[in-house]
């Protein structure tokens, strides 16, 4: 089977800005040796950045998809996690065959 | 069977224990990523790649999100220092990912601590930060939640390349919300109060003012900056009451 030189090459070149990025935030506190503050904005991290990822995506499905994460956030705060997403997943397939 | 039983290699089997509850853990999102896999390996065939080229792709990068940017830019020749520089910026959200979870890697060593590093993805990231809220995060866990997740992403794409175009829309399927509300779920586990409201209000109100003004991939990095920040400003605000929530 194919496999290019060139390609190879795009594959590398994209791996180690990729593993930069995977490796710089190590660095990054390493250096900075985290006051109080900067504790606090690291403790942060994992609820601002999973929302950034999702809220464009969400607000982009509109209604449908507004009402099912409200649903699926709802839920998660009783019910394990499998069972939240399975509950949110369904009401967003519902809601998007209803509502469209 | 030769297996020694549980009690004569506890290390041993404690290790095998955190290792399938990582794989564990991981399965269900596992699953939702296979028609993306297919889809990333239907557009890489459209532009001229082999399966083989694919899984080296998802091999050496593991980064679904910059590899469909690539696949949008994608020439012949490939065009690899436009490919290195956007995938960075992509994939720039990992250096907040990597910060955060630094502070949970006391248990592991020098070699594998970038080791794991290598496999920093979106959900085995979460899962991870997850994990250490309720236990010490070990490379075995690690290495449950990352191993068979590369694998199923590596041999997928490759799949989807010899297919071809069999799944044009998962959105349709309702599988692009599984990633969503496996998100929403995570955040509700790292819920603390109403803090954890206005580090949301800050970080979505961020995500899609950039999104809308500037589109491409800096609204992540834009979005979780802001939400940092707040919540920094509002830990020095509180003084003392900051540890507590």
């Amino acid at each position: 089977m194919r496999l290019e030189w060139a390609n190879l090459l795009a594959f590398f070149a994209m791996g180690v800005a990729t593993y930069a990025t995977r490796l710089g935030g190590l660095w990054l506190v390493a250096a900075l040796r985290p006051s109080r503050t900067v504790k606090a904005a690291l403790d942060a991290v994992p609820v601002a950045v999973l929302t950034a990822v999702i809220a464009p995506e969400i607000v982009k499905g509109g209604p449908p998809d507004l009402i099912a994460a409200a649903l699926t956030l709802l839920a998660a705060f009783r019910l394990p996690l499998l069972a939240a997403v399975a509950l949110g997943v369904a009401a967003a397939v519902a809601l998007r065959a209803v509502m469209a | 069977m030769s297996l020694p039983p549980d009690d004569e290699a506890p290390a041993h089997s404690s290790a095998l224990a955190e290792f399938r509850a990582g794989v564990l853990t991981v399965l269900p999102v596992e699953i939702a990523t296979v028609p993306f896999a297919l889809l990333l390996g239907a557009l890489a065939a459209q532009k001229g790649l082999s399966p083989l080229e694919v899984a080296a792709m998802s091999g050496i990068v593991f980064a679904g999100s910059s590899q469909f940017v690539a696949l949008g830019l994608w020439q012949d020749p490939a065009p690899w220092a436009l490919l290195a520089a956007t995938a960075f910026t992509v994939n720039l959200r990992h250096v907040m990912m990597g910060a955060s979870i630094s502070r949970h890697l006391g248990r592991f060593g020098p070699v594998t601590k970038p080791v794991a590093m290598f496999f920093l993805a979106d959900e085995i990231w979460a899962f991870a930060e997850k994990r250490a809220l309720a236990a010490p995060l070990t490379p075995a866990y690690w290495a449950g939640l990352a191993g068979v997740f590369y694998l199923n992403w590596i041999a997928w794409t490759a799949v989807g390349a010899g297919l071809g175009a069999i799944l044009t829309e998962p959105e349709r399927y309702g599988f692009d919300f599984v990633f969503s509300a496996v998100f929403i779920g995570l955040i509700a586990g790292f819920w603390r109060g109403s803090r954890s409201a206005v580090v949301i209000a800050a970080s979505a109100g961020m995500a899609l003012l950039v999104e809308r003004l500037a589109g491409g991939v800096w609204h992540i990095v834009a979005g979780g900056t802001a939400g940092a920040m707040v919540a920094a400003v509002l830990a020095s605000l509180g003084g003392e009451a900051g540890d507590e929530a």
